[in-house]
């Protein structure tokens, strides 16, 4: 049996999402982090896009900023950021966007923008960056962040990228592209959007994880699906991989890699 | 034409107190030494563009040479919080800061659409975002041929850009190569554009389809070696990763970054002096 963090857990669960060959665009931080353990597993043709401007990123270390030179030296083209978001993003061309961030509700709407009000904010948060777009025009969204009572809550103070919105059929009328937010994988679990409502429930508990501390550390009434799947543990070669990168990563930037 | 000055001419002649001014350089190409000169000279009032405000920004906020910030991501990249940027929102310090929020895919659009003489910049974008709510000036278009209503925001025509790049030639065109990020387009959208160089060669052996931007284009062309750090110049020199975590607790309060920049930056006379003075500090 191979001992494994709940952060290892997090990252591979969300590296196992992403398809060999579909094109993603990746935020900085956990999502870039689980991106590319998906590349140097199972997904060796994943195609990384970063908002920087690099396409097809292969990086041997995770970037510490989304314009690390890692990244340009190791993709296909470089581009400027103007033409990342015209023709890839807003040209239908990305397959998955994957995100992270500092708040997210049961409709997958995610905040990076402040806590409490805007104008009198108690905390001034990074900001949109590409989010909005990426969860808007993407033909599919991963969301991935670690689940606490601050971070998953009831009413976002502001919605900075939004997923279904209000829920039901909102996202349709808002007239966007794209499935939305498909899954959001934390380090105790992974949530599903449920038919018709786009709820968010749980569809898979990683291993060890009761149903209480999912409860615990949500803010809104979690729900559960009627056939609560347990996450596959981390293998071997998973596990090898995502300590190697982090292990390269930490001797090239003297820390692990990004989480904004 | 640009005119091959030093850092100090080129800010005095071209940069004005109440001016808008963007510093753009996607994460790589960052020209900090241009802020650096800026708050040298005092300037105040500006309101700043950029996409990422960075350490660049949080110098010139708490320098209090900004009165308003234009932008879509402010943070310390791969470390946290830009503090001086959220001690003016929040608190106010050294003076109240007013922001004006986008995204990225807007801003990028609004330099693209300042470029090419547009008024406007037309998007699919913030369907079901708060960002509307809290920025006027997002607002939304009609498609005259599908109806479809789009998101229209304003074009960014800053008085001055400034940029870094890799070298310029002794008549002052200049190449820029790696992560382009915004900065062609912030360059062409400016009614001034200052470029601060690594180099300055005879000959720019630019290869086809390079990113040139030409000496007619430009008002002002100034040699900084280093002028990105903490950023980097892909070919010279690589990010600093230690000096963005050694930043935060510099200006983590307001004491220790007045006396960072009271000795690192106003106690010097330009940006090999200030160069010097950290190498030595690093020595120790």
């Amino acid at each position: 049996m191979m001992t494994y963090s709940t952060n290892e857990m997090m990252t591979v669960a969300a590296a196992r999402r992403l398809g060999n060959g579909s094109v993603c665009f990746v935020g900085i931080g956990l999502p870039s982090k689980a991106a590319n353990l998906a590349r140097l597993t199972h997904a060796p043709d994943v195609v990384l896009i970063y908002e920087s401007g690099p396409i097809g990123a292969k990086p041997s270390v995770l970037p510490l900023s989304i314009g690390d030179g890692e990244l340009a030296e190791t993709a296909d083209t470089v581009v400027p950021t103007g033409e990342i978001f015209r023709y890839w993003l807003q040209g239908g061309r990305i397959d998955v966007g994957f995100l992270g961030a500092a708040q997210v509700d049961k409709y997958g709407n995610i905040n990076t923008t402040v806590i409490g009000d805007y104008h009198k904010p108690k905390v001034r948060l990074p900001g949109a960056g590409g989010a909005p777009e990426i969860a808007g025009s993407a033909k599919k969204v991963l969301i991935i962040l670690k689940q606490s009572h601050r971070t998953f809550v009831d009413k976002l103070a502001f919605i900075t990228s939004v997923g279904f919105g209000e829920g039901g059929d909102h996202r349709k009328q808002l007239g966007l592209p794209g499935a939305g937010p498909v899954a959001i994988i934390t380090d105790l679990c992974i949530m599903e959007p449920e038919a018709g409502t786009h709820e968010f429930i749980v569809t898979s508990l990683h291993p060890g994880v009761t149903r209480e501390q999912v409860v615990e550390n949500t803010g809104w009434a979690i729900r559960f699906a009627d056939k609560v799947a347990v996450t596959e543990a981390p293998n071997a070669t998973e596990l090898a991989a995502l300590r190697e990168l982090e292990a390269r990563t930490a001797a090239t930037h003297g820390q692990a890699g990004g989480e904004e | 034409m640009a005119e091959i000055l030093t850092l100090r001419e080129a800010v005095q002649r071209f940069v004005n107190d109440g001016d808008t001014v963007a510093l753009e350089g996607f994460t790589h190409l960052i020209p900090t030494a241009a802020a650096h000169e800026l708050i040298r000279q005092g300037r105040k009032d500006l309101t700043l563009v950029r996409m990422t405000p960075d350490l660049v920004y949080d110098l010139l906020i708490g320098a209090g040479c900004a009165r308003k910030l234009i932008f879509s991501w402010g943070g310390n990249p791969g470390v946290g919080s830009l503090h001086r940027l959220r001690d003016a929102v929040e608190k106010g310090w050294p003076q109240p800061l007013e922001i004006e929020e986008h995204s990225h895919a807007d801003l990028a659009n609004a330099y693209v659409a300042g470029a090419s003489g547009l008024p406007f910049a037309v998007l699919r974008a913030y369907a079901g975002s708060d960002l509307p709510k809290v920025n006027p000036l997002i607002r939304s278009v009609t498609c005259p041929f599908t109806g479809e209503v789009l998101a229209a925001v304003p074009s960014v025509r800053p008085d001055v850009t400034v940029i870094h790049a890799q070298k310029a030639d002794r008549k002052g065109n200049v190449l820029i190569q790696g992560i382009l990020g915004v900065q062609k387009e912030a360059a062409l959208a400016a009614k001034r554009c200052i470029v601060t160089v690594e180099e300055i060669v005879d000959d720019l052996k630019a290869p086809m389809n390079a990113c040139v931007l030409p000496t007619w284009a430009l008002s002002a062309v100034c040699l900084v070696p280093g002028g990105a750090h903490p950023s980097y110049a892909h070919g010279y020199y690589e990010r600093d990763n230690r000096f963005y975590q050694d930043w935060d607790p510099i200006a983590r309060s307001r004491e220790g970054f007045t006396a960072w920049i009271d000795a690192f930056i106003r106690g010097t006379a330009d940006f090999s002096e200030y160069q010097a003075k950290l190498a030595a500090q690093e020595a120790k």
